[in-house]
């Protein structure tokens, strides 16, 4: 259908539409309009990414000079395939109905792994392996030498892409990893090379979110990327933790140790160039001298994304002279390894700032700030020089020099802790350096300043004021969404004591008592005696889980619950994992059902989708509540407490909202989806509590759900599920949660429309 | 000579008495305290034979050889009992579940224009294939081993009580245990013995991380391990559902900060618990495929047996079978697309799109719509033909000038107005089309069972010819009979019926056509069998 959304003309390639989704492309066009950043919130299964994509499409197609370009960040590969596919029927919907060929290219990008065709090398599994058999095909001195030498091996779909890829662009159309492959192999180019060329300039891009927010990859691929652009990041919920990951370094001592050796084994490349080719040496040596400039030039005209890990300043300046030469180079970072070893030589924990850390390392080592904060850029120059191939063989060393880049670069944000032991095992030495970064924003700064327009958007945003005071940006538009149904598809319930009346509680003082364990078991069998096909029950953490699992194959639990489904876990193999899900979904699919644990946090809960039969009730035991004894966990507290102004409690019950809210909104997928959602703690009953569940789901909880006993959920889900099995039909929503064209623009609609959306 | 009971005196060679199984109601002995030692048989319909036993050895023998007799009967007569009852018992069924056969059922069987066994006999490939469909297989309950509840029996000891049903569940699930069985029981130790240590050993017990080397079932451990790898291997391939391959670009081992997640279990057997869960889940589901697999070569070689339809059965098999091994090596990206387009697709939201049928495809659309019509040029007209006389006509109207002098007088054209309104004689072809509304239901519904009956009768009818034997020739004078009967006693009442409710068209035509069409090709077998003469 053809929308007009506050004056502009949108192609919707569907012949209904949701409410919400009407509402949620106003809001988006107001941001796009503004130029500005926001968050929005809308229920999972409501038809986001379409309405996403034909906005912003539209947008593009009207406004081609104020949107050039849609950055589509999503978090997992079949998600991203998933909005390829979205993608292509909305451009054949925009065929039909305007009977003439688009010029408008789309593509996905991923990693090698999933992009090579290469006979050999596609067979691999394992995404390092790829990427360093792939470098050491194609890196420019290979090449070289190939020239002379028809024996060293070469990859040909790069080489042909190299000779002829660039000059006639990707034809228009969409392209997904597969349309990528075949493209690639019908012309003999290599896929990744070619995607990575064509993101510069075709107008929709969906990648990863690394790809943007890990400085180390943003820098190769996502720097020259068109400042009138659109970036979506999509099931943003989390996207606080990847900024932190992609900026912290742990170094263990097999870090170091490994480190030592690659210092070695470059020692000796050097001094073997030395001999033989001094002049390649020689002609480094001028370049460092020169510095950074070409880089630096290039940031001014605003041409590429800012790295973080190389500051500003760094490019102004030339590379010092203690570490210009490669030997030089090689004793100092030696040096730096050794200063490091005996700060892990220690027998109680230490936590300091940066700038302590760089104190401490004058006044041991001698080693200044200044060069420190060359380091990476040094090694990488280093490694080119010496054209070394197995590039993945010195990730310890380029680890370490990134955490000398950081260490001396920022001053605020980040925590260094030193643990000489881990906690649960204090009788064996296991010393661990965490450079920890504390602040989201530095990772995701370089994207809010550049892109003209920020989205973040999931179904779980709740509260959504946190996002702007974690991730430090300002939104011109913040709203959140409901879900209309035309009937109440989702059931959730706070189920807070057994049927003992011993209160189920998940807190660290209680969770060890063998009643809440029974209790936790007991309302596990009963769901599994009504409820039909999946059911999928989530854990606060994966020892708790394991605990409990033990607890309830002594007391005869697990036999019970045998009697009625098959039992699946989760494991810390992905892989064996996998086979669980794997075979979870048959279960249900032949009717034998089947009841999956997981854990909250986990991989199945941030990728896996449990709509229709697969999870007709998701169990939350317990509150998901991060480890609070983690000491960066609490370095992250009191600096988000000083910095931001975010109480300790409201951060931690923020983040366990969150994750539970994510684990039970994994059931529905849509509006003929239905399913229960117990939350089985008596902590999810209070009002900071509930209140931070978003509001689709906070809608449903009546205040007769929240305190109940195991019977009386079973209860209540008994008469649920018997409402549910009804036949549903179109006709039911049509007009209450589904618009036709109509419907959607009849004053009347409208103006309830308006009253829908909450602004935060 | 499976399926009969028979006796013969000594010197003769023929029996004298000789029953199926089947027709045996029950068999009666003597009491002990009689002095002969008989053996007595009773009849379905009734008769009785009585055998008196007399070994020359004396009493004693001859109760021995009695009892061999009578256990014999005892195992066999049972199992002919159930085959004969469940035939009944399905034919029922069949009959219950299709009512069009029901009707025919009623109609040829009940008003005795057939026997039973002769419908049966058409109607047998059905009851086959029926029984095969209707044969489900109970998969094993994931809960077999719970159901093993050990008892103290009293003196520090154990016991568990094992049922045969356990223990095909156990070896349906282990195949390693069967295989262990069978290696041990009974060369090595006895069942007992094996089932004791099975208990005993901690592969039954689901902590097992102190594997003894002396423990038999260790190897079966390993062999867990690595049955749940090939698993992996063969099943995890689901790009929706791999976890290892989900993410896209992940950090670097070093980067990141340790969270819980990455860290290791605290404590191994709990580890080992949850696995042990998994690996039992797996086995239990995988049962069903195992029997589903034999079902599937049973009837494949079911079908092969047939001739008639086997090869397009088999066929569609064969095809079936190599689709589902070249998806479990690898997914195929048309698939993958496939799943992927199914997650993203939002039913409501679209138009409900009429059920894909497949579209008739025809050469000739003019003759799909006429029928078949008997092919002289002037009567049949294409479509080209039609609109070329339609431009004629549209050419020609705007020339057309009235001359009023030769028109119609006013009452022919009044009468042929009549003919051509609705009811008129040249509007009969119009009035044909809603004969559904104008014949009542019930009439109709009768219609259909007559001319089902009919077929039904023609079909065995036809299906004699040619006449190759005897018994043929036979059935075909017999079935002639038939016909004729069921035109005296159901057709004519039925035409006679639709006569007085005066219906135009004439409803019993195609009938009494087909029927005229067997009188006639009877009267000439007839005229050359006697001309053979």
């Amino acid at each position: 259908m053809r929308l007009n959304i506050d004056g502009l003309l949108v192609y919707f390639p569907y012949d209904y539409i949701y409410p919400e989704q009407y509402l949620y492309m106003t809001e988006l066009k107001k941001t796009l309009d503004a130029k500005g950043h926001c968050s929005l919130e809308m229920p999972s299964g409501t038809g986001k990414t379409v309405s996403l994509l034909s906005l912003i499409t539209a947008y593009m197609k009207a406004y081609p000079l104020e949107v050039t370009k849609l950055i589509y960040c999503s978090r997992t590969v079949p998600e991203l395939e998933k909005v390829v596919e979205e993608l292509k029927t909305l451009m054949q919907y925009y065929e039909r109905e305007t009977k003439e060929k688009d010029n408008f290219l789309g593509l996905a990008l991923s990693s090698r792994k999933n992009l090579c065709i290469h006979p050999t090398i596609s067979n691999e599994r394992d995404g390092k392996i790829v990427d360093a058999k792939c470098h050491s095909l194609t890196a420019t001195h290979i090449r070289t030498k190939h020239k002379y030498d028809e024996t060293v091996p070469i990859c040909n779909f790069y080489e042909n892409f190299d000779a002829h890829g660039r000059e006639v662009p990707l034809e228009p159309g969409i392209y997904g990893i597969d349309e990528l492959k075949d493209y690639g192999r019908k012309k003999g180019y290599c896929p990744y090379f070619l995607a990575r060329y064509t993101i510069l300039h075709a107008n929709v891009i969906v990648y990863s979110y690394y790809y943007l927010l890990d400085p180390k990859i943003a820098d190769l691929v996502s720097k020259e990327l068109n400042k009138k652009s659109v970036v979506v990041f999509d099931e943003a919920h989390n996207i606080d933790n990847v900024c932190i990951e992609s900026m912290s370094v742990t170094i263990t001592r097999r870090t170091l140790d490994k480190c030592c050796n690659n210092i070695d084994t470059l020692k000796r490349h050097v001094q073997k160039l030395r001999e033989t080719d001094e002049k390649t040496l020689q002609s480094e040596y001028q370049k460092l001298v020169d510095g950074l400039r070409d880089a630096n030039i290039a940031r001014e005209t605003d041409v590429i994304l800012s790295n973080p890990v190389v500051p500003t300043e760094i490019l102004q300046e030339a590379v010092p002279g203690n570490i210009r030469n490669a030997e030089h180079f090689l004793s100092f970072f030696k040096r730096f390894v050794e200063f490091l070893k005996t700060r892990l030589r220690i027998h109680h924990v230490v936590s300091e700032s940066p700038p302590s850390f760089l104190k401490d390392c004058l006044q041991k080592v001698c080693i200044e700030r200044k060069p420190l904060r060359f380091c990476s850029e040094r090694l990488r120059s280093l490694l080119k020089t010496l054209e070394l191939t197995d590039i993945d063989d010195f990730s310890n060393m380029n680890l370490i020099s990134n955490f000398a880049t950081l260490v001396s670069t920022y001053t605020k944000g980040f925590i260094i802790i030193v643990e000489p032991f881990d906690d649960r095992t204090p009788t064996i030495p296991n010393p661990v350096m965490h450079f920890s970064c504390m602040d989201a924003s530095i990772a995701i700064k370089p994207v809010f300043d550049r892109f003209q327009t920020v989205v973040i958007t999931s179904g779980t945003l709740s509260p959504l004021e946190m996002y702007p005071k974690i991730l430090d940006y300002r939104p011109v538009t913040m709203a959140t969404f409901s879900m209309t149904l035309a009937r109440p598809c989702i059931l959730p319930v706070i189920v807070s004591k057994g049927n003992d009346q011993v209160a189920m509680s998940s807190k660290f003082e209680t969770r060890e008592d063998i009643a809440v364990i029974r209790n936790y078991g007991n309302l596990l069998v009963e769901m599994a005696q009504v409820v039909p096909d999946g059911i999928v029950g989530f854990f606060t953490s994966y020892s708790y889980m394991e605990a409990i699992i033990a607890a309830w194959y002594e007391t005869g639990i697990i036999d019970n619950l045998q009697k009625c489904k098959l039992l699946f876990i989760e494991t810390q193999d992905a892989a064996e994992t996998s086979l669980a899900l794997y075979n979870f979904q048959r279960a249900c699919e032949n009717g034998r059902g089947a009841v999956l644990l997981s854990v909250a946090r986990g991989k199945v809960s941030e990728g896996i989708d449990f709509d229709h039969h697969l999870g007709r009730a998701v169990i939350m035991f317990g509150m998901p509540y991060v480890y609070t004894q983690s000491r960066i966990l609490r370095a992250r507290l009191e600096y988000l407490r000083e910095n931001f102004q975010i109480r300790e409690n409201d951060f931690l019950t923020f983040d366990a909202m969150r994750h539970a809210a994510q684990c039970v909104g994994r059931a529905l997928r849509g509006k003929t989806d239905y399913g229960i959602m117990l939350f089985a703690d008596k902590r999810y009953a209070r009002v900071d509590k509930r209140g931070k569940l978003p509001l689709w789901i906070q809608e449903h909880l009546k205040d007769s759900l929240c305190n109940l006993s195991t019977d009386e959920a079973v209860q209540v889900s008994k008469w649920f599920l018997r409402q549910m099995a009804q036949p549903f039909r179109k006709e039911d929503q049509l007009g209450l949660s589904l618009l036709t064209l109509e419907q959607l623009e009849s004053e009347e609609m409208q103006r309830k429309l308006e009253q829908r959306t909450q602004y935060i | 000579m499976g399926e009969r009971l028979a006796w013969m005196q000594a010197h003769k060679n023929t029996f004298t008495i000789s029953h199926p199984y089947s027709d045996i109601k029950v068999q009666k002995i003597s009491p002990d305290s009689k002095e002969k030692v008989q053996l007595q048989i009773l009849m379905y319909d009734g008769s009785a034979n009585t055998f008196h036993f007399n070994h020359s050895q004396g009493r004693e023998q001859q109760l021995k050889d009695r009892d061999t007799i009578k256990e014999l009967l005892q195992q066999l007569l049972p199992q002919f009992r159930k085959k004969v009852s469940s035939e009944l018992e399905e034919k029922n069924k069949l009959l219950q579940e299709d009512p069009k056969l029901f009707q025919l059922y009623k109609d040829l069987v009940v008003s005795q224009l057939m026997t039973a066994e002769e419908f049966w006999a058409n109607h047998s490939a059905k009851l086959s294939n029926f029984s095969n469909d209707k044969n489900q297989t109970v998969g094993v309950s994931a809960a077999f081993l719970a159901d093993i509840k050990p008892q103290t029996d009293g003196c520090n000891g154990l016991r568990y009580n094992l049922t045969p049903d356990i223990i095909e569940s156990i070896f349906k699930t282990y195949p390693m245990v069967k295989k262990k069985h069978a290696e041990y029981v009974p060369h090595k130790m006895s069942e007992n013995e094996f089932w004791t240590k099975f208990f005993q050993s901690h592969y039954f017990h689901r902590d097992r991380i102190n594997f003894s080397s002396k423990d038999m079932f260790s190897d079966c451990a390993k062999n867990d391990d690595d049955e749940i790898k090939e698993e992996i291997f063969r099943n995890v391939n689901d790009p929706l559902l791999d976890l290892t391959q989900i993410k896209d670009g992940s950090l670097d081992e070093g980067y990141g900060s340790i969270t819980e997640e990455k860290r290791g279990s605290v404590n191994p057997a709990n580890l080992s618990i949850i696995r042990r869960f998994n690996h039992h889940s797996t086995m239990v589901l995988k049962t069903c495929d195992i029997q589903q697999q034999e079902l599937d070569a049973l009837a494949a070689s079911n079908a092969s047996g047939e001739p008639s339809s086997s090869a397009h059965l088999n066929g569609d098999q064969g095809a079936n079978k190599s689709k589902l091994t070249t998806t479990n090596n690898s997914y195929q990206p048309a698939e993958k697309k496939a799943r992927i387009k199914e997650k993203i697709q939002y039913t409501d939201l679209e138009n409900e799109k009429n059920s894909a049928a497949t579209s008739l495809r025809l050469t000739k659309m003019e003759r799909y719509l006429h029928g078949p019509t008997p092919v002289s040029a002037s009567l049949y007209s294409t479509g080209d033909d039609i609109v070329q006389a339609a431009q004629i006509v549209h050419q020609k109207i705007p020339q057309w000038v009235p001359s009023l002098p030769q028109v119609l007088p006013v009452h022919i054209a009044l009468s042929v107005l009549g003919e051509l309104s609705p009811g008129g004689s040249l509007m009969q072809r119009t009035s044909q089309q809603d004969l559904q509304q104008i014949i009542p239901l019930h009439t109709q519904e009768e219609l259909r069972q007559t001319y089902s009956a009919l077929c039904e009768l023609l079909r065995h009818y036809w299906s004699c010819f040619p006449t190759s034997s005897k018994f043929l020739e036979e059935k075909v004078v017999k079935m002639k009979a038939t016909l004729e009967r069921f035109h005296v006693n159901k057709l004519n009442p039925f035409k006679e019926q639709l006569l007085n409710q005066h219906y135009s068209v004439n409803l019993t035509g195609h009938m009494e056509e087909m029927l005229s069409a067997a009188y006639n090709k009877f009267d000439l077998w007839q005229a050359k069998r006697q001309v053979k003469r």
